[in-house]
């Protein structure tokens, strides 16, 4: 299972939390400087993590499964949701306000849980399963809107 | 909603509807209304008072006996009233996540499970309480009921899920082992309510053991292997543990209680209950050993009071499974002080800790979800830290670990604990219902008008 959909995507949900993680520990200790920077490095992967589900992967998806008001739309609305939560952490780092940077960054901590859960669970393994002889190229197209 | 979901939005080819035939079942909305599991959290903690009123007003006779009706109606308040209560609304909650499949009806199989369940359990405790009352029969019939309609309800959207997700396993088992323990338990009520000759110490300890080390700790271990090193951040289970350990646990539980039940007629199965009890009691305390070293290598700095109830929660499995093998090393049977602190642990130690901090992470979170999803979500929503108050969630910690630990040094001094540990179980259960309830305040303030800042 190297090359799936479930691996590649998984492994930068971990990057992924990886660098909220930083962010929050940073804010936690008062480092604004260092939380700022971390800050900007996850939204960065994860934007572009959303922009290479919302652009490739699912409409590959819902083209092969005809899906389209299915799994797919649950995860662009987390998508929505969690983008202003980003703003509120934006807001947050720039006002200095640790108490509500920690109980926002708290709420999106959960919110990105359970929304990598279902994809890891479900909507991944579906994919693998029904694109199965896309995969490769799908991952390559999403590698090249997601640089490492 | 799922069977929208089911029809094809666009065009598509042969293969595009095999495909969907494959994957009709499986969707990932369905989560149901706040009220379904919401209603079923917020009564849990009533139930709890309803324990400690009961062990305040018997006093020190409570504790003479396991046996005794005090004991038994404040065992069943406890493990129906609040473990079944909240672990059922979770289920309800969680199937459509990790299972990708939801409980069909759950509005409707919700409101009636819920409604049984209390009914039930208030029965059953009152026939203990109150002998000459006939409420068993009722409470048999209730109860009964509401675990048919949950179960079946379970099951349907258990047998739709994908076998590969590791929650899923544990799940099924954990649901497996409820329907045992209900089977067992409705044995046990209905020979004392018509007075029928059984072997009811022997019933017992294996209603006892389907109850908590199966329905329980097999739903804690299957859905702790998921949301530990997610919500807590800490590295994952090793794969070994995620792939057999719930199935283990399900087939040394069975192995257990075969012998135990032929052990009378089969000199093996004497011989082997005492082991197979001891590798039941290894399969858990490999499960805290490991949660608890993961919880050391967590990511997050921040403390966390999940982790803190956690951390309660396999520091008693690891007491439970220690007195545990200490009950089985002694040749003239084990002393009752010892057999309430096994109870004790397991039921307020291991259940309720792990329960209540899972709550306090999810009553927050779906408060937050729904309200999102709200017209009034457009405004500005308060986040999880201000849903629930961090302070009074760390005092109703506290309160918790006094119980606890009030509650285990009343099975070994009942005249000058019993009070005490009642009083603490009561305020606990009282800020926890508390704290629950502001969110719901809150959620319905913020619908009704608007986040107040």
């Amino acid at each position: 299972m190297v090359d799936s959909i479930y691996s590649e995507l998984s492994t930068d949900h971990r990057h992924c939390d990886d660098l909220l993680g930083a962010a929050e520990n940073q804010v936690h200790r008062g480092d604004w400087l260092s939380a700022g920077k971390s800050l900007q490095d996850f939204l960065g992967a994860t934007l572009r993590h959303f922009e290479a589900e919302e652009t490739v992967l699912f409409p590959a998806f819902e083209m092969r499964t005809g899906q389209a008001m299915g799994p797919t739309r649950i995860m662009r609305t987390e998508h929505e949701q969690m983008r202003a939560l980003f703003e509120d952490l934006r807001r947050d780092i720039e006002s200095r306000d640790r108490g509500h940077y920690l109980g926002s960054s708290e709420t999106l901590l959960t919110l990105l849980q359970q929304h990598n859960l279902k994809e890891e669970q479900v909507l991944y393994p579906m994919a693998d399963r029904a694109l199965a002889s896309e995969v490769p190229e799908l991952l390559q197209r999403m590698r090249a809107d997601r640089p490492a | 909603m799922a069977g929208r979901q089911q029809k094809p939005q666009t065009a598509a080819g042969a293969r595009g509807a095999a495909v969907r035939m494959g994957t009709a079942t499986l969707s990932l909305e369905q989560a149901p209304p706040i009220s379904v599991p919401l209603r079923f959290f917020l009564t849990a903690p009533l139930f709890a008072i309803a324990a400690a009123l009961a062990l305040l007003s018997l006093g020190p006779a409570v504790w003479a006996s396991r046996w005794s009706a005090g004991a038994l109606a404040v065992t069943h308040l406890m493990t129906l009233g609040f473990l079944a209560m909240v672990m059922i609304g979770a289920l309800m909650q969680m199937l459509p996540v990790v299972a990708g499949t939801p409980v069909a009806q759950a509005r409707r199989v919700g409101g009636m499970v819920h409604a049984l369940l209390g009914l039930g359990t208030l029965a059953l405790a009152g026939s203990f309480l109150a002998a000459r009352v006939p409420l068993l029969a009722p409470a048999l019939a209730l109860l009964a009921l509401a675990f048919v309609v949950f179960i079946g309800a379970a099951a349907g959207s258990l047998v739709r899920a994908r076998a590969a997700a590791i929650t899923v396993r544990g799940i099924r088992f954990s649901i497996g082992a409820l329907g045992v323990t209900v089977c067992l338990g409705l044995l046990l009520g209905v020979g004392r309510s018509w007075h029928q000759p059984l072997p009811v110490s022997r019933l017992t300890a294996l209603h006892l053991a389907w109850g908590l080390l199966g329905w329980v700790g097999l739903l804690v271990v299957g859905v702790g292997f998921q949301v530990v090193p997610m919500f807590q951040t800490t590295p994952p289970y090793p794969r070994i543990l995620t792939g057999q350990l719930t199935r283990a646990i399900f087939v040394t539980l069975l192995l257990w209680s075969s012998a135990q039940c032929l052990s009378g007629h089969l000199a093996l199965a004497h011989e082997s209950a005492p082991a197979l009890a001891c590798l039941l009691g290894l399969g858990y305390a490999v499960f805290a050993v490991t949660t608890l070293a993961l919880q050391q290598q967590r990511r997050r700095e921040m403390p966390d009071i999940t982790v803190r109830f956690w951390r309660i929660g396999m520091a008693s499995l690891l007491a439970c499974t220690a007195l545990g093998w200490v009950g089985l090393c002694r040749s003239q049977g084990v002393p009752i002080s010892l057999e309430f602190t096994w109870g004790i642990l397991a039921i307020l130690g291991f259940g309720v800790s792990v329960i209540s901090g899972m709550l306090y992470k999810i009553v927050p979170f779906l408060v937050w979800l729904h309200l999102q999803a709200s017209p009034s979500g457009r405004g500005k929503l308060p986040n999880m830290k201000q849903i629930i108050p961090e302070r009074r969630v760390y005092i109703q910690f506290w309160l918790h670990l006094a119980a606890l630990l009030l509650l285990a040094g009343a099975a070994w001094m009942p005249r000058l604990l019993a009070y005490p540990a009642a009083a603490a179980l009561g305020f606990s259960n009282l800020l926890l219902w508390l704290n629950l309830m502001s969110a719901w305040r809150l959620y319905t303030r913020i619908l009704a008008g608007g986040f107040p800042g």
